[in-house]
Protein backbone atom coordinates (compact mmCIF):
# COMPACT_ATOMS: atom_id res chain seq x y z
CA UNK A 1 0.00 0.00 0.00
CA UNK A 2 1.33 3.42 -0.89
CA UNK A 3 2.05 5.92 1.87
CA UNK A 4 -0.43 8.33 0.30
CA UNK A 5 -3.20 5.69 0.62
CA UNK A 6 -2.38 5.23 4.30
CA UNK A 7 -2.65 8.99 4.83
CA UNK A 8 -6.06 8.85 3.12
CA UNK A 9 -7.30 5.96 5.27
CA UNK A 10 -6.08 7.79 8.38
CA UNK A 11 -7.67 11.06 7.22
CA UNK A 12 -4.25 12.21 8.31
CA UNK A 13 -2.45 15.50 8.32
CA UNK A 14 1.09 15.38 6.90
CA UNK A 15 3.47 17.13 9.30
CA UNK A 16 6.63 17.37 7.20
CA UNK A 17 5.45 17.93 3.61
CA UNK A 18 8.98 18.22 2.17
CA UNK A 19 9.82 14.64 3.14
CA UNK A 20 6.31 13.41 2.40
CA UNK A 21 6.36 14.69 -1.16
CA UNK A 22 9.45 12.62 -1.73
CA UNK A 23 8.02 9.43 -0.28
CA UNK A 24 4.24 9.64 -0.87
CA UNK A 25 4.48 6.97 -3.57
CA UNK A 26 6.66 4.68 -1.52
CA UNK A 27 5.31 1.17 -0.97
CA UNK A 28 4.66 0.53 2.72
CA UNK A 29 5.06 -3.18 3.29
CA UNK A 30 3.03 -3.49 6.46
CA UNK A 31 2.05 -1.98 9.77
CA UNK A 32 2.94 -1.97 13.43
CA UNK A 33 1.05 -0.42 16.35
CA UNK A 34 2.73 0.26 19.69
CA UNK A 35 3.13 2.76 22.49
CA UNK A 36 6.17 0.98 23.88
CA UNK A 37 9.19 1.69 21.72
CA UNK A 38 10.94 -1.43 22.97
CA UNK A 39 8.11 -3.43 21.47
CA UNK A 40 8.74 -1.77 18.13
CA UNK A 41 12.46 -2.48 18.37
CA UNK A 42 11.78 -6.09 19.34
CA UNK A 43 9.52 -7.03 16.55
CA UNK A 44 9.04 -4.80 13.62
CA UNK A 45 10.44 -5.70 10.21
CA UNK A 46 11.88 -2.96 7.97
CA UNK A 47 9.48 -0.99 5.82
CA UNK A 48 6.53 -0.59 8.20
CA UNK A 49 4.26 2.29 9.06
CA UNK A 50 4.27 2.79 12.83
CA UNK A 51 0.98 3.77 14.50
CA UNK A 52 1.56 5.15 17.97
CA UNK A 53 -0.06 7.08 20.76
CA UNK A 54 3.34 8.06 22.10
CA UNK A 55 4.65 11.47 21.13
CA UNK A 56 8.30 12.17 22.01
CA UNK A 57 11.72 12.28 20.31
CA UNK A 58 12.37 8.61 21.07
CA UNK A 59 9.62 7.66 18.61
CA UNK A 60 11.70 9.22 15.83
CA UNK A 61 14.92 7.57 17.06
CA UNK A 62 13.17 4.23 17.24
CA UNK A 63 11.76 4.68 13.74
CA UNK A 64 15.26 5.46 12.48
CA UNK A 65 16.84 2.43 14.13
CA UNK A 66 14.11 0.02 13.08
CA UNK A 67 13.90 1.31 9.47
CA UNK A 68 10.28 2.37 9.92
CA UNK A 69 9.14 4.14 6.73
CA UNK A 70 6.53 6.46 8.27
CA UNK A 71 4.97 7.32 11.64
CA UNK A 72 1.29 8.08 12.31
CA UNK A 73 0.55 9.81 15.62
CA UNK A 74 -2.90 8.83 16.84
CA UNK A 75 -5.73 10.68 18.60
CA UNK A 76 -4.67 13.99 17.05
CA UNK A 77 -1.34 14.09 18.83
CA UNK A 78 1.12 16.57 17.36
CA UNK A 79 4.88 16.26 17.80
CA UNK A 80 6.99 19.28 18.72
CA UNK A 81 8.87 21.32 16.12
CA UNK A 82 12.16 19.72 17.24
CA UNK A 83 10.73 16.25 16.65
CA UNK A 84 9.48 17.22 13.20
CA UNK A 85 12.91 18.65 12.36
CA UNK A 86 14.63 15.49 13.55
CA UNK A 87 12.30 13.32 11.46
CA UNK A 88 12.85 15.54 8.43
CA UNK A 89 16.61 15.17 8.86
CA UNK A 90 16.19 11.40 8.99
CA UNK A 91 13.80 11.38 6.00
CA UNK A 92 10.89 9.95 8.00
CA UNK A 93 7.42 11.21 6.99
CA UNK A 94 5.20 12.10 9.99
CA UNK A 95 1.40 12.07 9.95
CA UNK A 96 -1.13 13.04 12.60
CA UNK A 97 -4.54 11.32 12.67
CA UNK A 98 -7.60 11.86 14.84
CA UNK A 99 -8.26 8.10 14.90
CA UNK A 100 -7.42 5.72 17.72
CA UNK A 101 -5.09 2.74 17.53
CA UNK A 102 -7.83 0.09 17.19
CA UNK A 103 -9.78 2.07 14.65
CA UNK A 104 -6.90 2.84 12.32
CA UNK A 105 -5.26 -0.59 12.65
CA UNK A 106 -8.63 -2.12 11.74
CA UNK A 107 -9.11 0.13 8.75
CA UNK A 108 -5.63 -0.55 7.39
CA UNK A 109 -5.88 -4.33 7.95
CA UNK A 110 -9.24 -4.37 6.19
CA UNK A 111 -7.73 -2.46 3.28
CA UNK A 112 -5.13 -5.20 2.95
CA UNK A 113 -2.13 -3.92 4.90
CA UNK A 114 -0.34 -6.76 6.69
CA UNK A 115 1.13 -6.79 10.15
CA UNK A 116 4.90 -6.45 10.38
CA UNK A 117 4.82 -7.05 14.14
CA UNK A 118 6.11 -10.14 15.80
CA UNK A 119 5.68 -11.48 19.28
CA UNK A 120 8.75 -11.47 21.45
CA UNK A 121 9.93 -14.87 20.25
CA UNK A 122 10.24 -13.27 16.85
CA UNK A 123 7.34 -14.95 15.11
CA UNK A 124 5.85 -12.74 12.44
CA UNK A 125 2.26 -13.07 11.39
CA UNK B 1 10.54 26.24 0.65
CA UNK B 2 10.57 30.00 1.02
CA UNK B 3 8.28 32.02 -1.20
CA UNK B 4 11.32 33.77 -2.63
CA UNK B 5 12.76 30.54 -3.95
CA UNK B 6 9.35 29.42 -5.12
CA UNK B 7 9.05 32.52 -7.24
CA UNK B 8 12.57 32.31 -8.53
CA UNK B 9 12.16 28.77 -9.70
CA UNK B 10 8.65 29.43 -11.01
CA UNK B 11 7.05 26.83 -8.80
CA UNK B 12 4.51 28.99 -7.02
CA UNK B 13 1.17 27.22 -6.87
CA UNK B 14 2.64 23.96 -8.13
CA UNK B 15 3.20 21.01 -5.85
CA UNK B 16 6.83 20.17 -5.35
CA UNK B 17 7.12 16.60 -6.51
CA UNK B 18 9.50 13.67 -6.63
CA UNK B 19 12.87 13.95 -5.03
CA UNK B 20 13.28 17.68 -5.43
CA UNK B 21 11.83 18.64 -2.05
CA UNK B 22 15.00 17.63 -0.26
CA UNK B 23 17.25 19.11 -2.90
CA UNK B 24 15.41 22.42 -2.71
CA UNK B 25 15.98 22.53 1.02
CA UNK B 26 19.66 22.12 0.23
CA UNK B 27 19.37 24.87 -2.41
CA UNK B 28 17.90 27.08 0.26
CA UNK B 29 20.79 26.28 2.59
CA UNK B 30 23.32 26.96 -0.15
CA UNK B 31 21.63 30.29 -0.86
CA UNK B 32 22.38 31.31 2.70
CA UNK B 33 25.93 29.94 2.70
CA UNK B 34 27.13 31.37 -0.61
CA UNK B 35 28.12 35.04 -0.79
CA UNK B 36 27.19 37.15 -3.79
CA UNK B 37 30.94 37.54 -4.46
CA UNK B 38 31.18 33.73 -4.88
CA UNK B 39 28.76 33.63 -7.80
CA UNK B 40 28.91 37.09 -9.42
CA UNK B 41 30.35 37.82 -12.83
CA UNK B 42 33.66 39.65 -12.34
CA UNK B 43 34.28 40.30 -16.00
CA UNK B 44 32.83 43.80 -15.98
CA UNK B 45 31.80 45.72 -19.08
CA UNK B 46 31.06 49.33 -18.15
CA UNK B 47 29.91 52.40 -20.02
CA UNK B 48 29.82 56.14 -19.23
CA UNK B 49 26.63 58.27 -19.20
CA UNK B 50 27.97 60.13 -22.22
CA UNK B 51 28.23 56.99 -24.35
CA UNK B 52 25.43 56.58 -26.90
CA UNK B 53 22.71 53.98 -27.08
CA UNK B 54 24.48 52.64 -30.17
CA UNK B 55 27.50 51.94 -27.95
CA UNK B 56 25.19 50.01 -25.66
CA UNK B 57 24.02 47.92 -28.60
CA UNK B 58 27.62 47.15 -29.58
CA UNK B 59 28.65 46.09 -26.09
CA UNK B 60 25.58 43.94 -25.45
CA UNK B 61 25.79 42.34 -28.86
CA UNK B 62 29.50 41.61 -28.64
CA UNK B 63 29.53 40.31 -25.08
CA UNK B 64 26.20 38.43 -25.16
CA UNK B 65 24.96 40.16 -22.03
CA UNK B 66 21.68 41.92 -21.34
CA UNK B 67 22.73 44.98 -19.36
CA UNK B 68 25.74 47.00 -18.20
CA UNK B 69 26.47 49.31 -15.28
CA UNK B 70 27.04 52.96 -16.03
CA UNK B 71 30.03 54.57 -14.30
CA UNK B 72 30.98 58.21 -13.94
CA UNK B 73 34.48 58.76 -12.50
CA UNK B 74 34.41 55.33 -10.92
CA UNK B 75 31.10 55.70 -9.16
CA UNK B 76 27.95 53.85 -10.16
CA UNK B 77 25.38 56.27 -11.55
CA UNK B 78 23.03 53.98 -13.43
CA UNK B 79 22.33 50.76 -15.23
CA UNK B 80 21.35 50.29 -18.85
CA UNK B 81 19.68 47.18 -20.23
CA UNK B 82 18.33 45.54 -23.37
CA UNK B 83 14.85 46.85 -22.55
CA UNK B 84 16.14 50.44 -22.42
CA UNK B 85 17.88 49.85 -25.72
CA UNK B 86 14.65 48.66 -27.33
CA UNK B 87 12.84 51.78 -26.13
CA UNK B 88 15.57 53.99 -27.62
CA UNK B 89 15.53 52.11 -30.92
CA UNK B 90 11.73 52.28 -31.06
CA UNK B 91 12.04 56.06 -30.66
CA UNK B 92 14.69 56.13 -33.41
CA UNK B 93 16.97 57.60 -30.78
CA UNK B 94 20.12 55.47 -31.26
CA UNK B 95 22.49 58.40 -30.83
CA UNK B 96 21.03 59.67 -27.56
CA UNK B 97 23.35 59.56 -24.54
CA UNK B 98 22.90 56.66 -22.16
CA UNK B 99 21.93 59.09 -19.38
CA UNK B 100 18.61 59.67 -21.17
CA UNK B 101 17.47 56.04 -20.98
CA UNK B 102 19.36 54.50 -18.08
CA UNK B 103 17.79 53.55 -14.75
CA UNK B 104 19.27 56.01 -12.28
CA UNK B 105 18.02 54.59 -9.04
CA UNK B 106 20.20 51.50 -8.95
CA UNK B 107 19.71 48.73 -6.46
CA UNK B 108 22.87 47.02 -5.36
CA UNK B 109 23.96 44.13 -3.15
CA UNK B 110 27.10 43.97 -1.06
CA UNK B 111 29.72 41.44 -2.04
CA UNK B 112 29.67 39.91 1.45
CA UNK B 113 25.87 39.47 1.57
CA UNK B 114 24.42 35.99 1.13
CA UNK B 115 22.95 35.01 -2.23
CA UNK B 116 19.50 34.76 -0.62
CA UNK B 117 19.56 38.58 -0.24
CA UNK B 118 19.95 38.96 -4.01
CA UNK B 119 17.19 36.40 -4.58
CA UNK B 120 14.88 38.46 -2.40
CA UNK B 121 15.56 41.56 -4.46
CA UNK B 122 15.02 39.66 -7.71
CA UNK B 123 11.69 38.30 -6.55
CA UNK B 124 10.40 41.52 -4.94
CA UNK B 125 11.35 43.88 -7.76
CA UNK B 126 11.48 43.78 -11.53
CA UNK B 127 15.24 44.12 -11.82
CA UNK B 128 17.02 41.54 -13.89
CA UNK B 129 20.58 42.25 -12.81
CA UNK B 130 22.24 43.62 -9.72
CA UNK B 131 25.56 45.44 -9.43
CA UNK B 132 27.64 43.99 -6.58
CA UNK B 133 29.61 46.54 -4.54
CA UNK B 134 32.25 46.15 -1.85
CA UNK B 135 32.25 47.75 1.60
CA UNK B 136 33.41 51.08 0.03
CA UNK B 137 30.57 50.96 -2.49
CA UNK B 138 32.99 50.33 -5.34
CA UNK B 139 31.60 48.16 -8.13
CA UNK B 140 33.19 44.68 -8.10
CA UNK B 141 30.82 42.56 -10.19
CA UNK B 142 27.41 41.96 -11.73
CA UNK B 143 24.83 39.39 -10.73
CA UNK B 144 21.91 37.84 -12.65
CA UNK B 145 19.54 35.00 -11.75
CA UNK B 146 21.52 32.87 -14.18
CA UNK B 147 24.76 33.52 -12.25
CA UNK B 148 23.01 32.43 -9.05
CA UNK B 149 21.60 29.25 -10.57
CA UNK B 150 25.04 28.32 -11.92
CA UNK B 151 26.73 29.07 -8.58
CA UNK B 152 24.18 27.07 -6.59
CA UNK B 153 24.44 24.09 -8.94
CA UNK B 154 28.23 24.08 -8.71
CA UNK B 155 28.03 24.18 -4.89
CA UNK B 156 25.54 21.31 -4.77
CA UNK B 157 27.57 19.23 -7.20
CA UNK B 158 30.59 19.75 -4.95
CA UNK B 159 28.56 18.62 -1.89
CA UNK B 160 27.52 15.48 -3.70
CA UNK B 161 31.08 14.68 -4.71
CA UNK B 162 32.31 15.30 -1.16
CA UNK B 163 29.80 12.78 0.25
CA UNK B 164 30.70 10.26 -2.47
CA UNK B 165 34.38 10.64 -1.69
CA UNK B 166 33.75 10.29 2.05
CA UNK B 167 31.75 7.14 1.49
CA UNK B 168 34.38 5.81 -0.88
CA UNK B 169 37.23 6.48 1.55
CA UNK B 170 35.36 5.04 4.53
CA UNK B 171 34.24 1.93 2.66
CA UNK B 172 37.81 1.11 1.65
CA UNK B 173 39.25 1.64 5.11
CA UNK B 174 39.60 -2.03 5.90
CA UNK B 175 40.94 -2.93 2.48
CA UNK B 176 43.43 -0.09 2.26
CA UNK B 177 44.98 -0.39 5.69
CA UNK B 178 46.95 -3.54 6.19
CA UNK B 179 47.76 -4.69 9.69
CA UNK B 180 47.56 -7.86 11.72
CA UNK B 181 44.46 -6.55 13.35
CA UNK B 182 42.67 -3.41 12.16
CA UNK B 183 39.89 -1.98 14.24
CA UNK B 184 38.08 1.30 14.34
CA UNK B 185 36.93 2.52 17.73
CA UNK B 186 34.08 4.96 18.20
CA UNK B 187 33.41 6.29 21.69
CA UNK B 188 30.41 8.27 22.95
CA UNK B 189 29.62 9.79 26.35
CA UNK B 190 26.00 9.26 27.32
CA UNK B 191 24.31 11.66 29.73
CA UNK B 192 21.83 10.38 32.31
CA UNK B 193 18.12 11.29 31.95
CA UNK B 194 18.75 13.21 28.70
CA UNK B 195 15.75 11.92 26.79
CA UNK B 196 16.04 14.62 24.13
CA UNK B 197 19.42 13.59 22.78
CA UNK B 198 19.23 9.97 23.91
CA UNK B 199 19.66 7.87 20.79
CA UNK B 200 21.91 10.37 19.02
CA UNK B 201 25.04 8.25 19.53
CA UNK B 202 23.27 5.21 18.09
CA UNK B 203 22.16 7.30 15.15
CA UNK B 204 25.80 8.32 14.48
CA UNK B 205 26.91 4.71 14.81
CA UNK B 206 24.33 3.46 12.35
CA UNK B 207 25.38 6.05 9.78
CA UNK B 208 29.08 5.31 10.32
CA UNK B 209 28.45 1.60 9.72
CA UNK B 210 26.54 2.31 6.52
CA UNK B 211 29.37 4.55 5.32
CA UNK B 212 31.85 1.82 6.13
CA UNK B 213 29.95 -0.42 3.75
CA UNK B 214 27.80 -2.44 6.19
CA UNK B 215 24.62 -3.93 4.74
CA UNK B 216 21.37 -2.18 5.78
CA UNK B 217 20.43 -5.29 7.76
CA UNK B 218 23.70 -5.33 9.71
CA UNK B 219 23.48 -1.59 10.37
CA UNK B 220 19.92 -2.06 11.64
CA UNK B 221 20.87 -4.97 13.90
CA UNK B 222 23.74 -2.98 15.46
CA UNK B 223 21.63 0.16 15.56
CA UNK B 224 18.88 -1.50 17.58
CA UNK B 225 21.35 -3.16 19.98
CA UNK B 226 23.30 0.01 20.73
CA UNK B 227 20.12 2.08 20.91
CA UNK B 228 18.67 -0.17 23.63
CA UNK B 229 22.04 -0.11 25.41
CA UNK B 230 22.29 3.67 25.08
CA UNK B 231 18.76 4.12 26.46
CA UNK B 232 19.65 1.85 29.38
CA UNK B 233 22.42 4.32 30.28
CA UNK B 234 20.03 7.26 29.88
CA UNK B 235 17.33 5.60 31.99
CA UNK B 236 19.21 3.70 34.68
CA UNK B 237 22.77 4.94 35.20
CA UNK B 238 23.56 7.33 38.05
CA UNK B 239 26.08 9.47 36.17
CA UNK B 240 25.63 8.38 32.59
CA UNK B 241 28.25 6.20 30.94
CA UNK B 242 30.28 5.41 27.88
CA UNK B 243 29.22 3.65 24.71
CA UNK B 244 32.14 2.16 22.80
CA UNK B 245 32.03 0.46 19.42
CA UNK B 246 34.91 -1.43 17.91
CA UNK B 247 34.51 -2.17 14.22
CA UNK B 248 36.67 -4.91 12.75
CA UNK B 249 36.54 -6.51 9.31
CA UNK B 250 34.90 -9.67 10.65
CA UNK B 251 33.03 -8.54 13.75
CA UNK B 252 31.64 -5.60 15.69
CA UNK B 253 32.21 -5.30 19.43
CA UNK B 254 29.93 -3.00 21.38
CA UNK B 255 30.24 -2.12 25.01
CA UNK B 256 28.57 0.16 27.53
CA UNK B 257 29.98 0.94 30.94
CA UNK B 258 28.74 3.04 33.83
CA UNK B 259 29.52 3.56 37.52
CA UNK B 260 26.26 2.52 39.07
CA UNK B 261 23.83 1.72 40.52
CA UNK B 262 24.10 -1.74 38.97
CA UNK B 263 21.38 -4.21 38.03
CA UNK B 264 19.89 -5.70 41.22
CA UNK B 265 19.20 -9.09 39.67
CA UNK B 266 20.76 -9.82 36.28
CA UNK B 267 18.84 -13.04 35.69
CA UNK B 268 15.55 -11.22 36.24
CA UNK B 269 16.67 -8.39 33.95
CA UNK B 270 17.04 -10.96 31.19
CA UNK B 271 13.42 -12.04 31.51
CA UNK B 272 11.05 -10.35 29.08
CA UNK B 273 8.84 -7.81 30.81
CA UNK B 274 10.89 -7.32 33.96
CA UNK B 275 11.84 -3.68 34.49
CA UNK B 276 12.86 -1.19 37.15
CA UNK B 277 12.40 1.82 34.90
CA UNK B 278 11.01 5.07 36.30
CA UNK B 279 7.66 6.53 35.33
CA UNK B 280 9.55 9.12 33.26
CA UNK B 281 11.30 6.41 31.26
CA UNK B 282 7.98 4.61 30.83
CA UNK B 283 6.36 7.79 29.60
CA UNK B 284 9.08 7.90 26.92
CA UNK B 285 8.01 4.49 25.69
CA UNK B 286 10.74 2.52 27.45
CA UNK B 287 10.88 0.35 30.50
CA UNK B 288 8.84 -2.44 28.97
CA UNK B 289 11.45 -4.83 30.23
CA UNK B 290 12.48 -5.78 26.71
CA UNK B 291 15.81 -3.93 26.43
CA UNK B 292 18.28 -6.70 27.22
CA UNK B 293 16.03 -9.33 25.66
CA UNK B 294 16.01 -7.27 22.53
CA UNK B 295 19.76 -6.78 22.49
CA UNK B 296 20.30 -10.50 22.89
CA UNK B 297 18.22 -11.16 19.81
CA UNK B 298 20.28 -8.73 17.72
CA UNK B 299 23.80 -9.85 18.66
CA UNK B 300 25.83 -13.05 18.42
CA UNK B 301 27.02 -12.85 22.01
CA UNK B 302 26.05 -10.76 25.05
CA UNK B 303 27.59 -10.64 28.51
CA UNK B 304 26.77 -8.55 31.56
CA UNK B 305 28.92 -7.79 34.58
CA UNK B 306 27.06 -5.83 37.21
CA UNK B 307 27.66 -4.73 40.77
CA UNK B 308 26.54 -1.68 42.76
CA UNK B 309 29.78 -0.06 41.52
CA UNK B 310 28.72 -0.26 37.93
CA UNK B 311 27.58 -2.29 34.97
CA UNK B 312 29.47 -3.41 31.90
CA UNK B 313 27.53 -4.77 28.98
CA UNK B 314 29.44 -6.54 26.20
CA UNK B 315 27.88 -7.25 22.86
CA UNK B 316 29.42 -8.88 19.83
CA UNK B 317 28.15 -9.37 16.32
CA UNK B 318 30.08 -11.76 14.13
CA UNK B 319 29.76 -10.95 10.48
CA UNK B 320 28.67 -13.60 8.05
CA UNK B 321 31.21 -14.28 5.33
CA UNK B 322 29.17 -12.30 2.80
CA UNK B 323 28.82 -9.39 5.21
CA UNK B 324 32.40 -8.28 5.61
CA UNK B 325 33.04 -4.55 5.31
CA UNK B 326 33.91 -3.80 1.76
CA UNK B 327 33.10 -1.31 -0.91
CA UNK B 328 29.54 -1.67 -2.17
CA UNK B 329 29.36 -3.08 -5.70
CA UNK B 330 29.88 -0.54 -8.45
CA UNK B 331 32.13 1.73 -6.41
CA UNK B 332 35.44 0.11 -7.21
CA UNK B 333 36.50 3.24 -9.05
CA UNK B 334 37.10 6.49 -7.25
CA UNK B 335 34.44 9.01 -8.22
CA UNK B 336 35.68 11.61 -10.67
CA UNK B 337 36.93 14.69 -8.88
Amino acid sequence: MKLSEIVEHAKGEVLNPSVYSEYSDREIIGGCGADLMSDVLTGVKPGAVLLTGLCNPQVIRTAEMADVYAVVFLRGKKPTREMIELATQKNIPLVSSEMGMFQLSGRLCKAGLHSLESNWKGIHE
Amino acid sequence: MSSTLQELYGRKGRTVTDRDAQEITRIEEVSYELRTADVMNRDLKCLAPTNTMRDVFNVLHKSHISGVPVLESDSLVGIISQEDLMRAFADGDQDAPISKYMTKKVMTVKSYEPVIRALEIFSNTKVGRLPVVDENNALVGMLTKGDITRGVLVAIQKDYQDEEIRRYRASHLFEDIISDRTSLILRYKIKPRDFDSGGQASSHIKRALLRLGASPQLARQCGIAVYEAEMNLVIHSTNGGVLRIQVEPRRILMQTSDDGPGIPDVSKALQPGWSTASDLARSMGFGAGMGLVNIKRCVSKMEIESSPKGTKLFMEINLRSDETFKAPPGSSEAPGV
